[in-house]
């Protein structure tokens, strides 16, 4: 497995089979997960997958209708937030508009009665962390929303929590911004080492930073995995979709043993894939799924040991690629394919014949 | 309608203008006349004087009213705003069946007419064997006042971000410790206005202190006898320029702090909004 | 704020492991306004239902009988002067409601649309004489409307009348003009606050369509800020029908209101089930009265579209 974490971390957080429901709605159904020490993880899914309610009942707002959630070894079943190893950097960042930066990264030191210096120490430290230092005295009004992201993040650090949870900290900032973000996150959390929890609805986001990532539909979580993991090898079309553009082939289970598949399909024959972990068959019927980039287009002469043939119907240019739609005769929806524009293939015109060469590795197959 | 819409713009401003005239012309006549060495309020003014304002010092009865309308409009600033923080706080914070139904009874004497909420009030005391006090009358100007704070108060809590509340929680801050660090700074201006609005109510409240009070009268009671003898009337003059200046004073201040607090909570809506 | 909608889904669900009735949110709600509600309900609901039993009841000098009878309200509705001043009350605060929105709609409006960075100043600047002694207020326009007032001294000086009128004071429209002034910011607020509420990408959308500003103000803003119209028009309309101060200092005989004689039965007559038979019946027919203006102005602002 591609980890980027040593597997000999101990578990920071256990979710032990969580539900969570309204009346007869399941916000979290039957929820389980262990998260270790010193790692990213993000909880990924669109809005209303249950991530915000699980990142909640970890912070210790909301509780599980049943099931536990213990952080370093310890039950937290009715344990107040306040009570908790836990710290949060809120969505709308929740600073308080009535003290200044300072005040606000002290607000939880002053119960821990630390004396003036050394509150004023770890204050200062904190501040640095985030690159805020010398605005100490700014008012909570009078920041820009990065900087307001800053102070949340300062605010829950200078705390030394066991665990860091960020719900969504990045969705109000502009692109730039984001981006810019994503890489200081990350790089902070790898200095102060703590374990990161990050809510996201942010595919990119979730791959760029996370040493693993949790993918949520409707309560439930299909997949855990590494970025590249999740990406390449997902459980089944909903992740896969969720994940970015996938082109999806219509295929018959003919053989399945130990760790792998043979299918046959329409288009690209006959196909032995890695089963994926999770893989549940249902009847023959099975999906094979191929990355739009992992299409590359054939020029002249050039030959491949794996090709599909079909002709461009549409062509359209983003800078520094060119999406094609290529449709390929037996397949019943046509391909997307994205190419570099080094080679031209802005150029290629639409109606013209094309030839797809691709490595049957990238090809995964998926229950249906 | 180009040439419609040009009258349009240049008459509107003018007849906002006239109706600034209209809302202030009875008021700007009180301290003119009060001013006036004449005892009936007619132009040409006879003369300047402020002997009208050196007699409210010398009326024994005026200050027995003045102080019943201070300690009543003390008394009714306090409850209003207690009783309207505990209605804000639910209405802004909590959703709950009938909601609606109870915030449209407590804003109910807004639009009632204030004669029936006093006779009624009468009613009950007196079949109660109660006798009427100026502790009625605050009852009574508590009832009035609610309305007001409710409106002031919620438009203060309004847009209090509740995960300000969870991220005091979640730095370790108690329940109580959030209320006092995070909570009380935050709303303690809009309480402030509050307690200046209702008692500005109370000060100026008639009807329901005519019906309510006992022997004690308040100030607009002590006024309304006055107003019989026209030989009183620059004295009351006087006196109806020493409360507007008052009011105007109290009332300056609380939506100076009204607006604070809104900016505070980000939230812009009017004070009646 | 969507956090807060993807994190708590809909409350009225909302029931927690340890569902202890107080830790539900919404007895939390409901515990925390219950104190008001209480006051409200000891307050005014109780004592309006008291009147209510009054109403129906008779008084012998001091002592009340308690059998049932309609007969102060056949007094009420029947007796000429009750029943000419109870009419005299809802025509009065009809005419105050409807001027005092008419005349207050151009500047809730002008504040609306035209008071750029002053909306502020220009509200509080309205409030103002609103939050002055409403007896003085009452008791200026007599100075202004009065035989020697302001108002017959200046046409005087200016030469319109040769000797002063005494058409201006102690009549209905003298108490009419007396609570037009005093319930203008009442209607102005509520105006303003829906004139704010309305969109302004949709008046643009009108125009963009063809229509130009008289009819996007009809079609546009004049529906879209009905709900402050009807506020405005309640607020005003109910407590006028009640007053009984600014009869006594500006009506004269052809001002007075039923609140007077409501407080009349309260005081000198003492006759309490009559007393609460005329509120009973003012409160009534004036929400009746209130309840067809809006149906009226609904009805108007559907037209409208």
């Amino acid at each position: 497995m591609p980890e980027h974490t040593p597997a000999d971390h101990r578990t920071m957080i256990e979710i032990s089979r969580v539900t969570r429901s309204y009346g007869a709605f399941k916000a979290l159904d039957d929820a389980s997960l262990t998260i270790r020490e010193g790692e990213f993880f993000s909880l990924l899914g669109p809005s209303g997958c249950g991530k915000t309610t699980l990142l909640r009942m970890i912070a210790g707002f909301d509780n599980p209708t049943s099931g536990t959630i213990a952080v370093d070894g310890q039950p937290m079943d009715g344990i107040p937030a306040n009570r908790r190893p836990t710290n949060m950097v809120f969505q709308s960042y929740a600073i308080f508009p009535h003290l200044n930066v300072e005040q606000n990264v002290a607000y939880g030191l002053k119960r821990l009665r630390l004396g003036a210096a050394e509150e004023k120490r770890r204050v200062e430290e904190a501040l640095a962390q985030v690159s805020l230092t010398g605005l100490g005295k700014r008012g909570a009004t009078e920041l820009s929303g990065g900087q307001r992201q800053r102070v949340a993040l300062a605010r829950a650090l200078v705390m030394r929590p066991k665990v860091l949870l960020l719900d969504e900290p990045l969705s109000a900032l502009d692109k730039k911004l984001r981006e810019q973000m994503q890489v200081e996150l990350r790089r902070l959390q790898q200095a102060v080492g703590i374990t990161f929890i990050l809510v996201t609805h942010d595919q990119y986001e979730a791959l760029a930073m996370s040493d693993r990532i949790a993918v949520m539909f409707g309560g439930r979580i299909a997949q855990v995995a590494s970025p590249k993991e999740i990406y390449q090898r997902p459980v089944n079309r909903q992740v896969a979709d969720f994940l970015g553009g996938m082109n999806f082939v219509k295929a018959e289970i003919v053989e399945e043993n130990g760790a792998s598949l043979v299918v046959d399909t329409l288009g690209f024959g006959r196909v032995r894939t890695d089963k994926p972990a999770a893989f549940v068959r249902n009847g023959k019927a099975a999906t094979l799924g191929i990355r739009p980039e992992r299409l590359r287009v054939l020029w002249d002469d050039a030959k491949a040991k794996f090709e599909v043939a079909g002709r461009v119907v549409e062509r359209h240019y983003f800078g520094e690629i060119t999406h094609l739609i290529v449709e390929i005769p037996g397949l019943e929806n046509p391909l997307s394919v994205t190419e570099t524009n080094d080679f031209g293939a802005d150029d290629i015109p639409v109606g013209a014949p094309i030839r797809l060469a691709y490595d049957p590795d990238a090809l995964v197959a998926m229950a249906d | 309608m180009t040439a419609l819409r040009k009258i349009f713009a240049r008459w509107l401003p003018v007849y906002a203008g006239l109706y600034i005239v209209f809302l202030y012309l009875p008021v700007v006549f009180l301290p003119i006349f009060s001013l006036n060495t004449a005892v009936t309020p007619k132009f040409p003014l006879e003369g300047l004087t402020l002997k009208w304002y050196e007699e409210l010092p010398n009326t024994p009865a005026l200050l027995d009213a003045a102080w019943n309308s201070l300690v009543v409009g003390i008394a009714a600033a306090i409850l209003s705003t207690v009783l309207g923080i505990c209605a804000a706080r639910a209405i802004t914070r909590y959703r709950f069946p009938g909601r609606r139904t109870i915030n449209g009874l407590i804003m109910a004497p807004l639009v009632l007419p204030e004669i029936i909420v006093a006779v009624s009030m009468l009613l009950v005391i007196l079949q109660m064997g109660l006798d009427l006090s100026l502790m009625t009358v605050v009852l009574g100007h508590v009832l009035v006042c609610i309305p007001y704070s409710l409106t002031v108060l919620t438009s203060g809590f309004e847009g209090f971000d509740r995960s300000l509340e969870e991220a005091s929680a979640d730095l370790g801050e108690t329940a109580f410790g959030t209320f006092r660090r995070v909570t009380l700074p935050m709303v303690t201006p809009a309480i402030i206005s509050s307690l200046l609005v209702s008692f500005t109510i109370s000060l100026d409240e008639f009807i329901m202190a005519f019906f309510l009070t006992g022997t004690k009268p308040t100030l607009p009671i002590y006024i309304w006898g006055q107003l019989r003898f026209a030989a009183k009337l620059p004295g009351v003059l006087a006196l109806g320029t020493l409360l507007l200046v008052g009011s105007f004073l109290l009332l300056t201040i609380a939506e100076l702090l009204r607006r604070r607090a809104a900016r505070r909570s980000q939230n812009t809506g009017g004070a009646f909004a | 704020m969507t956090a807060a909608a993807e994190g708590s889904p809909p409350l009225a669900l909302g029931r927690r492991r340890r569902s202890s009735l107080l830790q539900t949110e919404p007895a939390q709600g409901f515990a925390l306004i219950s104190p008001t509600f209480l006051y409200a309900l000891v307050l005014l609901v109780v004592p309006i239902l008291v009147v209510v039993a009054h109403s129906f009841w008779t008084q012998n000098y001091l002592t009340i009988d308690r059998s049932f009878t309609l007969e102060n309200y056949r007094v009420a509705l029947t007796e000429p002067i009750y029943r000419d001043l109870l009419m005299r009350s809802l025509w009065i605060s009809l005419l105050v409601s409807f001027f005092t929105v008419v005349m207050a709609y151009p500047i809730a409006y002008f504040i609306s649309f035209h008071g750029g960075q002053h909306k502020g100043l220009w509200l509080f600047l309205i409030t103002i004489p609103f939050w002055t002694s409403y007896l003085l207020r009452v008791m200026s326009w007599r100075v202004i409307l009065g035989y020697n007032g302001v108002l017959n001294s200046g046409l005087m000086g200016l030469g319109f009348i040769s000797e002063p009128s005494t058409a201006l004071l102690y009549n209905t429209s003298a108490v009419v003009i007396t609570l037009t002034h005093a319930w203008a910011a009442f209607a102005i607020l509520p105006i303003f606050v829906s004139l704010e509420k309305v969109d302004r990408s949709l008046i643009e959308a009108a125009t963009d369509l063809g229509d130009g500003p008289l009819r996007r103000f009809l079609r546009i803003t004049l529906p879209l800020s009905s709900p402050g119209v009807i506020a405005a028009l309640l607020i005003v309309m109910i407590p006028t029908v009640g007053d009984f101060v600014t009869p006594r200092l500006v009506g004269g005989k052809d001002g007075v209101m039923i609140a007077n004689a409501i407080q009349a039965q309260f005081s000198k007559a003492a006759n309490w089930p009559l007393g609460a038979a005329l509120s009973v019946t003012t409160m009534v027919i004036v929400t009746a009265m209130a309840a067809a203006a809006v149906l009226i102005i609904r009805s108007a602002a559907r037209l409208a579209r």
